[in-house]
């Protein structure tokens, strides 16, 4: 098996799973903030009482506290249990990886690979923020939407700014989750299996 | 069955008297698939309001199990129950929006757990349905499982498919419920009509008021009538035959339509239907998957029954990428460990073009030529217990011996179509998602055209379908509205001729069995709606004991009226049906009388054909002729 596995695919298959577990984490972090703004509007409502009656203070306004959401541990949990599922995802973070070789990490790349990608296509319509060509100059006009642009580096003058196009992004343009019936488990992210 | 049976009847007649248009808003087609169920739906109202925008049709997103407790919505219900042992699953597990305890578990999630616990997988009940050889209302699925598992007939099965669509749909439109509206369900082509009248059996547990069956290949025709508007006669003339071919997961289908012209406008005639063939994608994911398995024993790695199944899956996917027109020459096989450790216990082997090709291409679809017809004779469908798979896996051949069989099938209809070595068609359309394959459509498509060509005819152009996967139940819904009087119409009536076979009268030979004869009951292309009666012939029913016929069908005799009895035919010409069974009740009579009755046969506006015999000079109370019915589909 080991003879089979030439070491050039193995090597793009590490850059893949890299590739997935990056995506994956930003996705997960998108998801959040979903769900969390969601949940603001909401709470904003329920807390907006409170605030009203504050009498102006002529001194030094004591900075607000901000509105925090608790992402839903079910959405996690339900993204988990899908990623075990099809892509082996704890399965396979869970491996100390030291003492295999290249060729067997390559073999169960591939499975976390793919099954990944069948989850992102499933539940997820994703494109990427910027159409133009990673590390091609662009220009960002003013009000440019500051949460789908990151300016880093020389971060310096007034807009237009230009600059290079380092990575294009992604932004999840539809979800569609599975729902969770209301009595489920969603902690239990991989049934232990017993076969009879 | 003589009790459903007239509830059955009841609500036909029921539909006829009451039939109130205003809660008819949609046309629902069901395409109730041997691996998948698909519904789509057509808003009348809608359409008629606007009668010159093109008319919509939508699929419907059937909620369903993925796995315990999730729920997700997809246009497709495979068509499989699990029968889950009582401590296997809880009941939040198994959830569904419209039943938070369902007694049936369908869909992705009974394959999914199927596939780790095949004895309690029911699937393929379509072919189960119209497998002659068995009691279809006997709870036999999953078939060969052990006794402790509880086991459901294949109709049920089939009523628990409709019932899940029919809550999904109802969940979704509450205030159309689904057994008011036009429904159409579509069967295959090659449908006996015991398996056609189960199917309107299994619909009328659900008591749909106005439920029509349609012929998988015909509805693929609508579909594309639907998918090019007005376009479609531009694209056929007059004089074409259309070969439909449906290869779909579990059964190949074939039909033809000719096109003629009635008083100036284009007609489209179905005038030939194939053998009911088990062939289907799933054979050729299979093959692949023991190719695999071959290549990985040549290494010296023994698999073990679940990989097989995880290189059934790897396969599928597979072959996808490998039968598209592009550049990768060969796809990864990863089979992972089932447990947690999946480094250095994933199997890894690769599937190369050239092994795709091998296998699907030349071992499905062989160049043949159209005298080459399928090796193995048919099996007797009366002696054996598993399904009737079709024994030879190509394609091809099955294609050619259909088109050589039905070689005369257009010359009554279409001048010049001369009987000829076999009919030749001049358009083609393909349905059914093996043939979404860039690959095996081409292959297909250059065989057919090449035995036009060595036969010196012009060469078959494709009609194009949109979605090979939806079309069927597209297609289903787009009929629902035809019916209403918009655009055109396929010309069907029966597929086959029947005939109930006699035994003449002769001195007994040792070793000799009578000579039958075949008493023609209903003939080809008899419509919905219509009757027919042999009434040169009698027959004598005993009151009170069951009276069995031998029942016969033919594909190619289009020509015999009823009435008429042969007393000879060519082999094959004639094949033989499970047999038909009649009891007269004792009411009133001697039981071991013998009543003198003709056969009478009658096509129902369901789709379904009906046989009665009517006793001959007497009457019952209201002076009607007294009618009884015949059982098409006997229980042992």
């Amino acid at each position: 098996m080991n003879i089979d596995v030439s070491s050039i695919p193995t090597t793009i298959d590490m850059f893949h799973l890299i590739l997935v577990i990056l995506s994956l984490i930003s996705l997960s972090l998108l998801v959040m903030k979903r769900k969390s703004a969601a949940n603001q509007t909401n709470e904003t409502t329920d807390t907006i009482q409170p605030v009203i009656p504050q009498e102006p203070i002529q001194e030094k306004e004591p900075p607000k506290p901000a509105q925090l959401k608790e992402a839903s541990p079910d959405a996690a949990l339900q993204l988990l249990t899908l990623l075990q599922q099809d892509a082996r995802f704890i399965d396979f973070i869970k491996e100390d990886l030291s003492s295999y070789s290249d060729a067997d990490i390559g073999a169960a790349a591939r499975v976390v690979h793919e099954g990944s990608k069948k989850t992102l296509d499933t539940y997820f319509s994703l494109e990427s923020v910027r159409n133009e060509d990673e590390e091609t100059r662009i220009s960002l006009p003013e009000g440019f939407n500051a949460s789908e642009v990151r300016l880093t580096g020389n971060v310096v003058g007034e807009a237009p700014f230009n600059g290079t196009l380092i990575h294009k992004g992604w932004k999840v343009t539809d979800i569609k989750l599975p729902k969770i019936a209301a009595g489920h488990n969603t902690a239990i992210v991989a049934p232990a299996e017993v076969e009879l | 069955m003589s009790a459903s049976m007239d509830a059955n009847e009841s609500n036909n007649t029921n539909m006829d008297v009451t039939k109130v248009e205003t809660s008819t808003r949609y046309s629902i087609g069901i395409d109730l698939g041997t691996t998948h169920c698909v519904l789509s739906y057509l808003d009348l109202t809608a359409a008629a309001e606007n009668p010159t925008e093109k008319v919509e049709v939508s699929v419907l997103s059937i909620p369903q199990l993925s796995q315990p407790g999730l729920i997700e919505e997809k246009k497709q219900l495979p068509s499989f129950i699990y029968r889950a042992h009582e401590s296997e699953l809880s009941k939040d597990d198994i959830a569904l929006p419209w039943n938070e305890d369902p007694k049936v578990i369908a869909g992705s999630i009974a394959r999914g757990l199927g596939s780790k616990t095949p004895i309690r997988l029911v699937s393929s009940a379509k072919s189960w349905l119209c497998h002659s050889g068995i009691d279809r209302h006997a709870d036999i699925l999953p078939a060969g499982s052990p006794e402790e598992v509880s086991k459901i007939s294949p109709l049920t099965a089939t009523v628990e498919y409709l019932d899940h669509l029919r809550n999904a749909w109802d969940h979704q439109f509450p205030d159309a419920p689904l057994t008011e509206q036009e429904v159409t369900i579509t069967i295959p082509a090659s449908f006996d009509p015991a398996a056609r009248e189960l199917t309107a059996e299994a619909a009328s547990h659900l008591s749909f008021d106005h439920l029509t069956l349609l012929e998988e290949p015909q509805a693929a025709v609508y579909n594309w009538i639907k998918s090019c508007g007005d376009n479609w006669r531009e694209q056929v003339t007059v004089g074409d035959i259309i070969l439909v071919v449906d290869v779909g997961g579990g059964t190949t289908d074939l039909s033809l339509v000719a096109v003629t012209e009635d008083e100036g406008n284009l007609t489209l005639n179905r005038i030939a239907v194939g053998d009911h063939i088990l062939l289907g994608g799933d054979n050729m994911d299979l093959a692949l998957a023991y190719r695999v398995k071959a290549k990985l024993a040549q290494e010296g790695k023994e698999l073990q029954p679940w990989q097989i199944q995880a290189i059934v899956h790897a396969c599928r996917d597979a072959k996808e990428q490998l039968l598209l027109d592009n550049d990768i020459n060969e796809v990864a096989i990863s089979i992972p460990s089932r447990g947690s450790k999946l480094l250095g216990n994933t199997l890894r082997t690769e599937l190369t073009r050239s092994e795709v090709q091998e296998s699907l291409v030349e071992g499905f679809f062989p160049k043949v030529s159209v005298n080459e017809h399928p090796v193995a004779a048919r099996r007797s469908a009366l002696s054996q217990k598993g399904l009737p798979y079709a024994q030879d896996p190509a394609v091809s051949r099955h294609l050619a011996a259909f088109l050589s069989r039905q070689a005369d099938a257009a010359s009554d209809l279409l001048e010049g179509a001369t009987a000829d070595d076999f009919i030749k068609p001049s358009a083609i359309l393909f349905n059914g998602g093996v043939l979404k394959a860039p690959a095996l459509a081409n292959r297909m498509l250059s065989i057919i055209n090449q035995w036009l060509s060595d036969a010196d005819v012009k060469e078959a152009r494709l009609l194009t379908d949109s979605d090979l996967d939806l079309g069927v139940a597209i297609g289903a819904s787009y009929y629902g509205y035809v019916k209403q009087g918009q655009g055109v119409r396929i010309r069907g009536g029966l597929a086959s001729t029947y005939y109930v076979g006699i035994e003449s009268s002769m001195p007994a030979i040792p070793g000799m069995e009578p000579p039958l004869e075949a008493l023609c009951i209903a003939p080809f292309g008899m419509e919905e709606g219509t009757e027919a009666q042999a009434s040169n012939t009698e027959f004598g029913l005993i009151v009170g004991e069951p009276v069995h016929f031998r029942f016969f069908g033919s594909n190619v005799r289009r020509h015999d009226e009823a009435g008429i009895q042969l007393d000879h035919w060519q082999d094959n010409e004639l094949e033989e049906l499970p047999e038909l069974q009649a009891t007269l009740p004792a009411e009133g009579r001697k039981v071991g009388e013998i009543v003198p009755v003709h056969l009478v046969a009658k096509v129902t506006e369901v789709g379904t054909l009906k046989l009665e015999a009517i006793a001959i000079g007497s009457t019952d109370d209201s002076g009607e002729p007294e009618r009884w019915h015949i059982e098409l589909d006997v229980r042992s």
